[in-house]
């Protein structure tokens, strides 16, 4: 008989089925153990990948390889400057910057009052007022982070900065803090240090968007250095390089670029500060991987301690069923035959506990899912498990299944068939 | 139908080691109903399993059927059993998570015979034996008497050229041994062949010829008045 026919014949199966059967409660706990090789395997990789994505959502609003960067004192001398100076960001470095280093895709210079430093502006609207921070900025600034603007609104323009229009983009609490309720902001005029402002715009303020609250106000960035006479003076240069590009090589070279366009010493750490969030995403994108990878071990590693078990529990199936195989081969069974038996029972256990420790595994990552899909804070979206790792790991069971059987089974050839006759 | 010829078989027991047969000689012709007496010890169930292919010889020749039985693996074994012999036991060794029916069809199953076939040669055997309406019991639910009926016709299922009885009434009361002997009678009045193997002078002298052995050689061979098991039943 070739293995092939045995594998579909109908007989073949009855024989495993009925040696199952006898054994309920053996067969019970061999396959619990497999079951539940699979089912950490599978839930493990599936959490991993669901925390995966969870890292992605919280950066959704932000380009995952932004950058931002700004002036300090510098700490070296340098080219007869004495320490402890000021370099001064211009607007003519964002065009120098990008020029020189082909990575960036959008650069933003920004300036800023009543976050890092200064005094929040008084905002005023007839009889309501409020401080808030208040940001010069650049259109390309909503293409680095996400910009939700409501219904009727819109971000800064060019033309808004070309012509230093005294528009302004206002946060969902300046909004409800300023203007009565169920009343239309966009197209009012609201008073920002005693200048009148058109708002534009609302946003909606989005969590991971930088350093941003829900009351900050956008002002062009012309408007916004007019107003506090900055002349061409830059806070902050936000950026983005393209996606793939190293974030941290990007980052070297814009402090490199920086320290030479300031007569900064190349030495000198402090004279510019940074910060990556590209190279914050890669982080905890490593975390995720190394969280797959150890669930991949660890996944593994318990499906070969189950299917060590069922190699385990035949050996001593085949112990007990001695006098059995013993007569069967008195009938006539040939070795191979007894053989092609204990293995396809092997197989065909493993393959059983794989299966269902897979759809346990996926009703308990719906579960979780399904826990999870409206917590916005905890970092765990759409647990899936690649379709790759789940045939690699019923690979794994089959074959280390009929590894594991070919023990049993060879011990159970091994015994002669007149001593599996005398044993009692 | 058999033919042995100096047959010897020892059996290392540690540094020592024990000869069994010592030389065995014995021809057993087709319809001869054989007893195979002696003491425990006497090697009685080692010369069977050696005519069973359970066991092999050092040295001698053995002949079944006009088929030299030699160099033997397990394979070869295990076909030339399934072809040539059926085998009964004192411990009937029915596999206890099937029924009767499936029981006996098992050899057939090793003979590669079709599902439809094996069922209705089982039953046909079964009925044989006079146990067709307990097809679907499982051993559990026999008794003793009807075990061994059921080993019988497992053995005769596969139409074996000589049947061979280890202490078939070894583990049964003594009426359920002349019924079982009554069957084996049977069985031979149709022109098998069987070797039986037994302590029991009773069961032997329901026989046709009787083998002593001692010691590892055969000291008696003589015919007998065949005693009818079922005159006692």
């Amino acid at each position: 008989m070739t293995s092939l026919k045995i594998l579909f014949d109908r007989d073949t199966w009855q024989e495993i089925f009925g040696s199952i059967r006898k054994n309920k409660i053996r067969t019970i706990i061999t396959v619990i153990g497999v079951l539940w090789g699979i089912f950490i395997y599978i839930t493990l990789s599936g959490s991993a990948k669901g925390l995966d994505n969870g890292f992605e959502r919280a950066f959704r609003n932000i380009a995952k390889n932004s950058m931002g960067f700004w002036a300090q004192r510098t700490s070296v001398p340098y080219a007869g400057f004495k320490i402890g100076r000021y370099p001064e960001l211009r607007l003519a470095d964002a065009q120098l910057l990008k020029d020189r280093i082909g990575g960036i895709e959008f650069i933003a210079p920004r300036n800023s009052r009543g976050v890092f430093g200064g005094t929040p502006p008084l905002v005023v609207n007839n009889n309501k007022s409020g401080n808030y921070p208040l940001y010069g900025d650049y259109p390309s600034y909503a293409k680095i982070t996400t910009k939700k603007i409501y219904d009727g609104g819109r971000f800064i323009n060019d033309q808004d900065v070309k012509y230093q229009r005294k528009v302004c983009v206002i946060g969902e609490r300046a909004e409800k803090e300023l203007f009565e309720k169920g009343e239309n902001p966009v197209g009012q005029y609201i008073k920002i240090n005693d200048i009148y402002f058109q708002v534009i715009g609302v946003h909606k303020y989005i969590q991971g968007g930088g350093f941003e609250s829900e009351g900050d106000i956008f002002i062009p960035f012309s408007t916004y250095n007019k107003m506090y006479n900055r002349g061409d003076r830059v806070d902050f240069f936000f950026l983005a390089a393209y996606d793939e590009q190293d974030p941290v090589a990007i980052e070297e070279e814009v402090l490199f670029n920086l320290k030479r366009i300031h007569k900064v010493s190349p030495k000198d750490e402090r004279a510019f500060g940074s910060f990556n969030i590209g190279e914050i995403f890669q982080r905890i994108i490593g975390f995720a991987r190394g969280m797959t990878f150890l669930s991949l071990v660890v996944g593994v590693a318990t499906i070969i301690a189950g299917v060590i078990g069922i190699g385990n529990i035949l050996l001593i199936s085949v112990k007990e069923r001695t006098k059995e195989l013993g007569v069967r081969r008195a009938l006539g069974a040939t070795p191979s035959e007894i053989r092609s038996q204990i293995l396809l029972e092997s197989v065909f256990l493993t393959i059983v506990a794989g299966i269902c420790g897979i759809i346990l595994a996926a009703f308990v990552l719906a579960g979780i899912n399904a826990a999870t899909v409206n917590l916005e804070d905890f970092p765990y979206t759409n647990p899936t498990v690649p379709l790759s790792y789940i045939f690699g790991a019923l690979f794994i069971m089959v074959s280390l299944g009929t590894l594991i059987g070919l023990i049993p089974a060879q011990r159970a050839v091994s015994i002669k068939p007149i001593d599996a006759l005398r044993e009692e | 139908m058999i033919s042995i010829k100096n047959l010897h078989k020892s059996y290392q027991m540690g540094s020592s080691s024990l000869h069994v047969l010592k030389g065995i000689d014995f021809e057993v012709e087709e319809g001869e109903l054989v007893a195979i007496m002696g003491s425990s010890g006497s090697g009685k169930s080692t010369l069977l399993n050696i005519l069973g292919m359970l066991d092999t010889a050092d040295e001698g020749d053995y002949i079944l059927d006009g088929v030299e039985i030699k160099d033997l693996d397990e394979t070869k074994a295990a076909k030339y059993r399934n072809k040539f012999l059926g085998f009964v036991f004192q411990s009937f060794n029915l596999i206890n998570y099937k029924n009767a029916a499936e029981n006996v069809s098992l050899p057939l199953y090793y003979q590669g015979v079709s599902r439809k076939e094996r069922q209705q040669v089982a039953l046909e055997y079964l009925d044989r034996v006079g146990l067709k309406e307990w097809a679907t019991h499982l051993p559990s639910e026999l008794s003793g008497g009807q075990k061994q009926r059921v080993a019988i016709a497992r053995a005769m299922a596969s139409q074996p050229k000589v049947l061979l009885a280890d202490e078939p009434t070894g583990a049964l009361d003594t009426k359920t041994s002349y019924e079982v002997m009554d069957l084996i009678q049977q069985i031979n009045d149709e022109g098998n062949t069987i070797l039986v193997v037994t302590h029991e002078p009773d069961i032997a002298q329901m026989c046709k010829r009787i083998v002593m052995l001692k010691d590892g050689v055969i000291v008696e061979d003589k015919k007998v008045k065949q005693v009818k098991a079922a005159a006692h039943v």
